[in-house]
């Protein structure tokens, strides 16, 4: 089955969006800012004759043509972690604040979770949160390596996050934590848009998944609303191409919490969300948000939106 | 800072499912051989003379039997979850043993105890591997320093005993470079 061709209804130049989803992508490296510079980061690639070139929207990153980002002084150093481009997308439009208090849904393995931290400078509460104790493995050992000293993990089904186990010093036991300022939910998807970096992603591609893996991903959203303050931002995220994963997921939260969508600036080229898909139609207000194919800026595929909560 | 969690009637013990904040002294101490914030923080004074200050902003939890974590917020105590912040520090032994993130981290404010090392024999740290060296300060645990990008930088943990430094990289940070 051709699971892109389901989308060329909504693809500006189908055939550049086919020919770029062929295309391998090199590795990218971010910066870690908690360790480093990003000058000091640059001048270490240089004397290991590492090949790297910025990728001209995002200070922190480098493109590695010819190498792969781990066996290197700069690697071993804690000051780059292997990104993909667009996968710096989402913390970057979360944009946390030092001292705040910031919820990392699906967090592992922990890209964005340290890129989070590293916007946070190291301060304020962070909590990393993932279903797959395999996978917390791999985040608590990427949040060491950056450096972290913010980061609380917890091992739990994100849609019944708990905020009790955050709850201030001299509380009585069983008081909820404060509600976060920021919530960041990056979520398990059907991950069509890595397809330039995992040639197989489409292989078990299934519409049953899609449907499934949907559901879970309004659940997440929902918990994140539930635990932001009024006034606080939500990011929900994708790699995937599939409005039921995307505008859809978005529509159910505007309908069930209270929230809306917001506008929001970024230094790459996207599409609007889409307002109706296969007979369905959404909120007109996902249309604030981005779709990024992978012929407009080069890069995976991906989605993002923004959200305010607002009162009840 | 409040004190450490009551566990109840006898007398508690370390229980290694939970994050237990460190008592601020000898006189809040309630688990028996739990160390101090104090003793921590004189402990990275005294050996590596990294000031008690560069830890203001952080506070320090047990979970497991003297695994201490060095965590940038504050929250009540006990906390079961996975993670708080930075393991850096085992203790509970006749000698405690920073970890190598605590050490990239937080060893640029030493001034005793490194050990400066030419790139490749850094090189041969990484690996994991020991080798024969002078140094003539205290045996024992050294924090391990390299030249990257023209400033000293700190890159592990070393043992120093015997005229040899063996190489406390653990086998997951361990790289060929």
């Amino acid at each position: 089955m051709d699971v892109l061709e389901r989308y060329e209804s909504l693809v500006d130049d189908f055939d550049a969006f086919r020919a770029a989803c062929e295309r391998p992508l090199p590795s990218v490296v971010r910066v870690n800012t908690l360790k480093t510079t990003v000058e000091r980061a640059r001048a270490a690639l240089e004397e290991a004759d590492i090949a790297h070139e910025p990728v001209g929207w995002h200070d922190g990153l480098f493109a590695l043509p010819d190498d792969q980002p781990g066996t290197n002084w700069p690697y071993v150093l804690g000051w780059i972690h292997g990104q993909e481009e667009v996968s710096a997308v989402p913390a970057a439009v979360l944009d946390p604040q030092p001292g705040e208090r910031v919820w990392d849904a699906c967090a592992a393995p922990g890209s964005k979770t340290t890129q989070l931290a590293a916007l946070m400078d190291d301060r304020g509460l962070l909590v990393a949160t993932d279903n797959n104790l395999g996978r917390i493995s791999a985040l608590r050992s990427n949040a060491e390596r950056a450096g972290a000293t913010n980061v609380a993990v917890t091992h739990e089904d994100a849609r019944n996050h708990s905020l009790k186990p955050f709850r201030a010093p001299d509380t009585d036991d069983g008081t909820e934590g404060a509600p976060y300022d920021r919530a960041l939910v990056d979520v398990p998807c059907s991950c069509e848009g890595t397809i330039r970096k995992n040639p197989d992603a489409l292989d078990d591609w299934e519409l049953d998944h899609v449907h499934g893996i949907s559901g879970v991903q309004k659940g997440v959203l929902r918990r994140a609303i539930q635990t932001t303050k009024e006034g606080g931002t939500v990011v929900y995220s994708t790699c995937t191409f599939a409005p039921e994963e995307n505008e859809a997921v978005l529509d159910h939260a505007l309908a069930e919490e209270p929230c809306e969508l917001v506008e929001f600036d970024l230094p790459l080229a996207s599409a609007p969300g889409v307002t109706e898909w296969q007979g369905e139609s959404f909120d007109e207000s996902v249309e604030t948000a981005k779709r990024i194919y992978p012929h407009h800026n080069d890069t995976g595929g991906f989605f993002c939106a923004k959200l305010e909560v607002t009162a009840e | 800072m409040s004190d450490e969690n009551d566990a109840g009637d006898s007398s508690p013990e370390n229980d290694g499912t939970q994050f237990d904040r460190l008592p601020a002294t000898d006189d809040e101490r309630v688990v028996e051989g739990r160390p101090t914030r104090a003793e921590v923080l004189d402990w990275w004074d005294e050996r590596f003379g990294i000031p008690p200050e560069t830890f203001d902003g952080h506070t320090f939890w047990e979970r497991g039997s003297g695994k201490i974590w060095a965590f940038a917020d504050d929250v009540a105590s006990p906390v079961a979850i996975e993670g708080l912040g930075l393991a850096f520090l085992r203790t509970r032994r006749e000698h405690w043993k920073p970890t190598l993130e605590a050490v990239q981290r937080f060893g640029d404010a030493a001034a005793d105890c490194v050990i400066h090392l030419s790139r490749a024999e850094a090189a041969t740290f990484v690996a994991g591997d020991d080798q024969e060296l002078d140094w003539d300060g205290d045996w024992g645990y050294l924090i391990v320093t390299t030249d990257v990008a023209d400033d000293s930088e700190p890159v592990g943990v070393g043992l120093y005993v015997h005229g040899e430094l063996r190489s406390q990289v653990p086998k997951g940070r361990r790289r060929e470079l």
